[in-house]
């Protein structure tokens, strides 16, 4: 029988890392991704993780150091939250366009001011273009499986792109969960040395990071938008051969009691967890709501997304970041592009909740439920397009 | 070049690893700075170079003009490339993974990508004891967006952002002291030098390869074109600036400064200043103002420094 361990997912997430057989971090702290980078450095400092730790002094330098090593051909993982990914975000298009297979752990944080340590997606959403994979985690058992198999896909030849494991600060990074961890012999089968393609070496050297004209920048970016698009069919083998192996199967787009529901939810990370409560406790009602929480988000899974909501009468976009000017959220944006893209012909709503760390509830969405089944959801706020949970006037 | 003499610094004189074809302006000394510098690194170097001048002219892919490995990241941030491939090569050499190898590793920048923009980042890697070798070539400018001052630029320096006029004597602070900022790192070696000296660059070089840490060289790099000069006269500008006291060649070995060229008596600046155009605005009374302080800067460094 399997064994649990009761363990903080950051300590949980760093613990992955390990596993991971990680060769070098550069890392910089910041709330709450801290107890990531701290448990790293003790596992380097006491032997148990044969690895180069770079103090930096920021995380614009972790990134650029992080590019180095990944460069010179050695396996590389960093981790950051909020301003740190913000401060990182020159850098961060650099190595996707460089196609250096860096994993980061991103703990997602609300962006400054008013400075707020605690958890929201504002920091991943202003970085959504960056060219990464993104990933997302509802709870700790995503964030140490994720971690590993991100090393598999980003390393992998067809792929070769940076991948970003999401986890939401606090409400996921800080709690205390049941984990089963893979054994080192079970990831060193699933997960094989970095194998790069081309290194920094002078037995035989490489020019990388040249400056690209008008007559080739048009194509260094299709190729690059190529192999993003693509790499989808490498996360969902490596997903694939990741539940055959582990036992535990993930698909890119997961779909909970969506069958007989006609109003749906759609949603990143641990917030999917409250909405499944939700979810739950209106069936025990009679009510039907279902929930459709994408562990994948770059590339944007426009197909399974569709398929998931296939002909449902009423989607509820949630989210944790605010717009910014937009009409809508970004994820809201995204569907609505999938749905004239794929001809999806219910009706979207849109709401932004849990900013900054603000708690959410279950019962929130249960009332949200209610709302939108009495009909009258169209109607936004201050005549806004978006709704916000919680906001007091 | 007098190949024989250059056998004393490098394996192969005749090797080049900054090539023909790069796209540098006829006369520049920073690419002049860096093949020869690169003569006495060596082929097993790795260059991690910022976004400048000599980034711009030597990679238009699909092209390149390094017969090294090279990479370039982003402007500010070579000294951190450096640290994270110096601690990639290193951990993989003793995992087993790669062959065990001297290999130096070579940050390069230009002034603005050093002084300005990448100072946090040099500081870290300074800091952290990395062995490697960083290089600024300090043209006294951001050249590569098209001449804007940087805090490297010298006091009344004409540039499209320190432009004399009515109001302005162009650029109104004087060049910032880089080698002492990064002599107060307590890094085991820090020099200046220029192409114009040749064999005073490659002995530098050469140390700076042998140091187990970090070691900082700041090279002056005359640049015909932002300074407004005759292409044909780089060599001499960079003689002048040594011997006016603009420039002076010195080093500093485990703390222990050395002035490796005394141009003394010093020429007057007048000598330098003049024929450049970026300085060409300049009053007499500026002018002896420069004077000033390049005498008194010149006497400090000597009293520092022991002469030889
Ligand atoms: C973050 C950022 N800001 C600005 C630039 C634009 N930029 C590119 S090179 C450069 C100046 C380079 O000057 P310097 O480092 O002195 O090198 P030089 O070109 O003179 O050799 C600037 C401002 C940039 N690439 N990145
Ligand atoms: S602008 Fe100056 S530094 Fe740049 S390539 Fe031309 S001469 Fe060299």
């Amino acid at each position: 029988m399997k064994v649990l361990k009761g363990i903080e997912v950051s300590i949980a997430a760093a613990d992955a890392a390990k596993l991971a057989r990680v060769e070098v971090i550069a890392a910089y702290p910041i709330t709450p991704q801290t107890h990531i980078v701290e448990h790293l450095a003790e596992l380097v400092a006491n032997g148990e993780l044969d690895a180069s730790y770079i103090n930096v002094e920021s995380e614009h330098s972790a990134m650029s150091a992080c590019c180095g090593s990944s460069a010179a051909g050695a396996r590389t993982f960093t981790s950051t939250s909020s301003q740190g990914m913000e401060l990182m975000h020159e850098i961060l298009f650099i190595a996707s366009a460089m196609r250096l297979p860096i994993v980061m752990a991103a703990v997602n944080r609300a962006l400054s001011a008013p400075l707020s340590i605690w958890g929201d997606h504002g920091d991943v959403m202003a970085s959504r273009d960056t060219g990464w994979i993104m990933l997302f985690c509802e709870n700790g058992q995503e964030v140490v499986d994720s971690t590993i198999l991100a090393f598999r896909i980003a390393e992998d030849r067809r792929v070769l792109l940076p991948v970003m494991v999401n986890l939401d600060g606090f409400s996921l990074s800080h709690v205390i969960e049941p984990i089963d961890f893979p054994t080192q012999k079970e990831v060193d089968e699933f997960l094989p040395a970095y194998d790069p393609l081309y290194t920094l070496h002078p037995d035989k050297p490489v020019t990388m990071g040249a400056y690209g004209m008008p007559e080739i920048y048009t194509e260094a970016k299709y190729a690059q938008e190529t192999a993003l698009v693509n790499s989808k069919v490498v996360i969902k083998e490596v997903l694939a051969e990741y539940g055959k192996k582990f036992g535990r199967n993930y698909n890119i787009v997961e779909s909970y009691n969506t069958e007989n529901a006609d109003v749906v939810f759609v949603a990143l990370g641990a917030i999917g967890e409250n909405i499944k409560t939700a979810i739950d406790t209106l069936k025990e009602q009679g009510k039907e709501a279902g929930l459709v929480s994408l562990r994948l988000f770059r590339p944007f899974p426009v197909d399974e997304v569709a398929s998931a909501l296939g002909n449902k009468k009423r989607v509820v976009v949630i989210e944790r970041v605010m717009p910014a000017g937009a009409p809508n959220g970004p994820l809201f944006q995204e569907l609505s592009a999938v749905a004239l893209a794929r001809g999806f012909k219910g009706e979207l709503t849109n709401y932004i909740v849990g900013l900054g760390g603000r708690d959410v509830l279950p019962q929130d969405f249960e009332a949200v439920f209610e709302e939108i089944s009495s009909g009258n959801p169209a109607i936004p706020h201050d005549g806004k397009n978006f709704r916000v949970i919680g906001v007091r006037a | 070049m007098r190949l024989k003499s250059l056998q004393l610094y490098t394996e192969d004189p005749a090797e080049e690893f900054a090539v023909s074809g790069h796209r540098a302006c006829q006369g520049c000394a920073e690419i002049l700075a860096l093949r020869l510098a690169l003569k006495v690194f060596g082929k097993d170097t790795i260059l991690c170079m910022a976004t400048g001048c000599m980034e711009i002219i030597s990679t238009p892919l699909p092209t390149t003009a390094w017969t090294l490995p090279w990479i370039h990241v982003a402007f500010e941030n070579a000294a951190s490339v450096a640290s994270g491939v110096e601690a990639g090569i290193k951990i993989l050499m003793d995992k087993g993974k790669i062959a065990k190898k001297d290999i130096h590793v070579v940050a390069i920048a230009g002034d603005g990508g050093t002084s300005d923009i990448g100072l946090q980042a040099l500081s870290g890697a300074l800091e952290r004891g990395h062995k490697f070798t960083y290089i600024c070539v300090d043209n006294e400018a951001y050249m590569n967006t098209g001449i804007q001052r940087s805090s490297s630029t010298p006091y009344g320096a004409m540039t499209t952002t320190s432009p004399p006029g009515k109001k302005s004597i162009g650029q109104a602070t004087w060049k910032k002291n880089m080698p002492e900022i990064v002599a107060a790192h307590n890094v085991p070696y820090v020099a200046t030098a220029c192409p114009s000296y040749p064999f005073d660059l490659f002995a530098k070089v050469k140390k700076a390869k042998m140091v187990q840490g970090p070691s900082y060289l700041h090279v002056l790099s005359v640049c015909p074109t932002g300074w407004r000069i005759p292409s044909n006269q780089a060599i001499e500008y960079g003689k002048l600036a040594v011997r006016t006291g603009m420039f002076p060649l010195y080093e500093i070995e485990d703390g222990i400064c050395r002035v490796t060229y005394s141009p003394e008596p010093l020429r007057p600046v007048t000598e330098y200043l003049k024929g450049q155009g970026r300085y060409r605005h300049l009053t007499e009374e500026s002018t002896s103002l420069i004077q000033e302080r390049i005498t008194s800067e010149w006497e400090q460094l000597k009293y520092r420094c022991t002469v030889k």
